[in-house]
């Protein structure tokens, strides 16, 4: 899996708040034009990891390396711009010396943000901001794109929408990508790896893509054009280390209407480890 | 014309509030403004350092100053939250500068132009140290403009973008520190934190960008300065809290103003 290409590595990288383990022996890395998915239940330390992986957080063991003037194109989870600091998206988006004239006019007219320049950040809605945010990262432009948990707040079109952004903007820069999903199951079509975290990688796969099939249908209706696909857990081990915490849910899960709410159950269970 | 002790005081005002203005909507939009008094009060402290190992005082200032914003960036979030810290750090910086001047022997000390400042007191050499000050800070601000203005908007983005925000916050700091210094002699210790906000506070309501509303922020201080003065000179009032009645009520028209615009601008939609 490693080798002297990949942009961001990762080698035995574990995270200590205090007495309590964040994260532990992560192995990781991300090679040129892949997309990753990094799913994980709320408290399963993905968000530390991404933190980690952009070097906003230094772990407490292990070697993090990222490849030579690696260039990264960062979208957080949230922005809250503080009331009393003045920011329009003209100013936002040159933040950070990334003044690149012919960049920058290229990016805002296919993101789609040219008619919000003259905005305030602060006045955005949440698709607008998430918008204009994909627009700065990538304005550095960048070699590999860092997504936290960016289709939070959209609604299911809204979300199939902005993976096919993604995948459209990930063509043309030719980076790679790695978002971050709180959704267990459904995931990023495009996506050539997904991982499941959970205080460690508890497993790694490929999505299924399902489009065709008639539950599919009735999950997504036909307005997504095949951006999300369903992602099956496959853990071989259980969490039963954990003092308190029976992890004894399966991961099999039935793809039919039901799934939704399963996977809300298992978000639960993982946060108590 | 520096042989008039008007001129040299606002000379020197400028230059404070060249230096203030940038540095203020920092600490505006940091949340800062409880920071700004605790270093503005560990300067007493370095005052009568300075009296007590005969050193100029802006050294001594500039040091207790640094020290203390020092201290508080590394142990900020560690135990205590920022308050509670800067409560403690404050307060008993202060306490203990009055203590220690009261019990230096042979020093008659007048304690109020280092709490309210003397403006009109100051010679040419404080004009060359503030204005020196001045143009330190402010370009230090300009070189880490980015790099700051970024980690103060997020510092996430700002370590993706290969910032060091931490070293960043401690180019901030010592910014604030050099400030601190510089301005004591002007309008003293409890009043400094109202040159840097108040200015900068007033600035916001006609600005669209960080970089608009700093300098907007410099021009406020710059009138608050000669309007202070002039009050001072015609109504006979002390020089420092002149100053910051003028950028108060400076600050109150810029609303007056601001909200004036936004009811007309409403009623023509």
């Amino acid at each position: 899996m490693k080798n002297s290409t990949s942009l961001i590595s990762t080698n035995n990288v574990c995270l200590h708040f205090g007495n309590d383990v964040v994260l532990h022996d992560i192995d990781f890395s991300v090679e040129e034009r892949e997309i990753v998915t990094l799913l994980g239940p709320n408290g399963s330390g993905k968000s530390s990891f991404l933190r980690i992986l952009i070097g906003a957080l230094q772990p407490t063991g292990g070697v993090v390396n990222r490849r030579d003037g690696l260039r990264i194109g960062y979208v957080p989870q949230r922005l809250s711009i503080d009331a009393n600091m003045p920011m329009s998206v003209d100013r936002f988006l040159r933040l950070g010396k990334s003044n690149r004239g012919e960049l920058k006019s290229k990016w805002v007219e296919q993101v789609g943000v040219a008619d919000l320049l003259s905005l305030q950040v602060s006045h955005l809605s949440g698709g607008q901001l998430q918008r204009v945010m994909l627009t700065h990262a990538l304005l550095a432009d960048p070699d590999i794109l860092i997504l936290d948990e960016a289709t939070q707040g959209l609604d299911q079109p809204g979300e199939a929408a902005f993976y096919r952004l993604i995948e459209q903007v990930r063509k043309e820069q030719g980076c790679a990508v790695v978002l971050v999903s709180h959704d267990l199951h459904v995931v990023m079509s495009a996506s050539d790896r997904v991982i499941c975290l959970n205080g460690h990688i508890c497993c790694e796969g490929a999505p299924t893509i399902v489009s065709a099939a008639p539950e599919y249908r009735a999950l997504f209706g036909l307005g997504t054009e095949g951006a999300l696909a369903l992602y099956r857990h496959d853990h071989d081990h259980s969490h039963d280390h954990a003092p308190g915490h029976a992890h004894n849910h399966s991961h099999d899960h039935a793809h039919d209407n039901t799934m939704k709410h399963e996977a809300k159950n298992d978000a639960k269970n993982d946060a108590d480890v | 014309m520096l042989d008039d002790f008007m001129f040299r005081a606002l000379l020197a005002g400028i230059g404070l509030a060249l230096a203030a203005g940038p540095l203020g909507c920092f600490v505006v939009w940091r949340k800062m403004a409880y920071f700004g008094d605790a270093t503005a009060h560990a300067a007493i402290l370095g005052v009568a350092l300075s009296l007590a190992f005969s050193l100029s005082t802006f050294i001594g200032v500039l040091l207790v100053a640094a020290l203390m914003a020092f201290c508080i960036a590394r142990l900020s979030g560690r135990m205590y939250a920022i308050d509670t810290l800067l409560g403690v750090a404050a307060h008993l910086s202060l306490a203990l500068g009055l203590v220690a001047v009261s019990k230096l022997s042979g020093v008659r000390l007048d304690l109020s132009s280092y709490l309210f400042g003397d403006i009109l007191a100051v010679s040419r050499a404080d004009i060359v140290v503030v204005w020196l000050g001045a143009v330190l800070t402010t370009a230090l601000l300009i070189w880490r403009w980015e790099p700051l203005l970024t980690s103060t908007l997020n510092p996430d983005l700002a370590a993706a973008r290969g910032y060091d925000v931490e070293r960043e916050q401690l180019v901030l700091m010592m910014s604030l520190a050099v400030l601190v210094a510089v301005a004591i002699k002007l309008v003293g210790a409890l009043l400094i934190t109202a040159i840097l906000i108040i200015p900068a506070a007033a600035a916001r309501v006609f600005s669209k960008t960080p970089e608009q509303m700093a300098v907007v922020a410099i021009v406020v201080g710059v009138l608050a300065v000669a309007g202070g003065l002039g009050m001072s000179l015609f109504a006979d009032t002390p020089s420092g809290p002149s100053i910051v009645v003028v950028a108060g009520l400076l600050f109150l028209i810029a609303n007056v103003i601001a909200s004036a615009k936004a009811r007309s601008s409403g009623r023509s939609r």
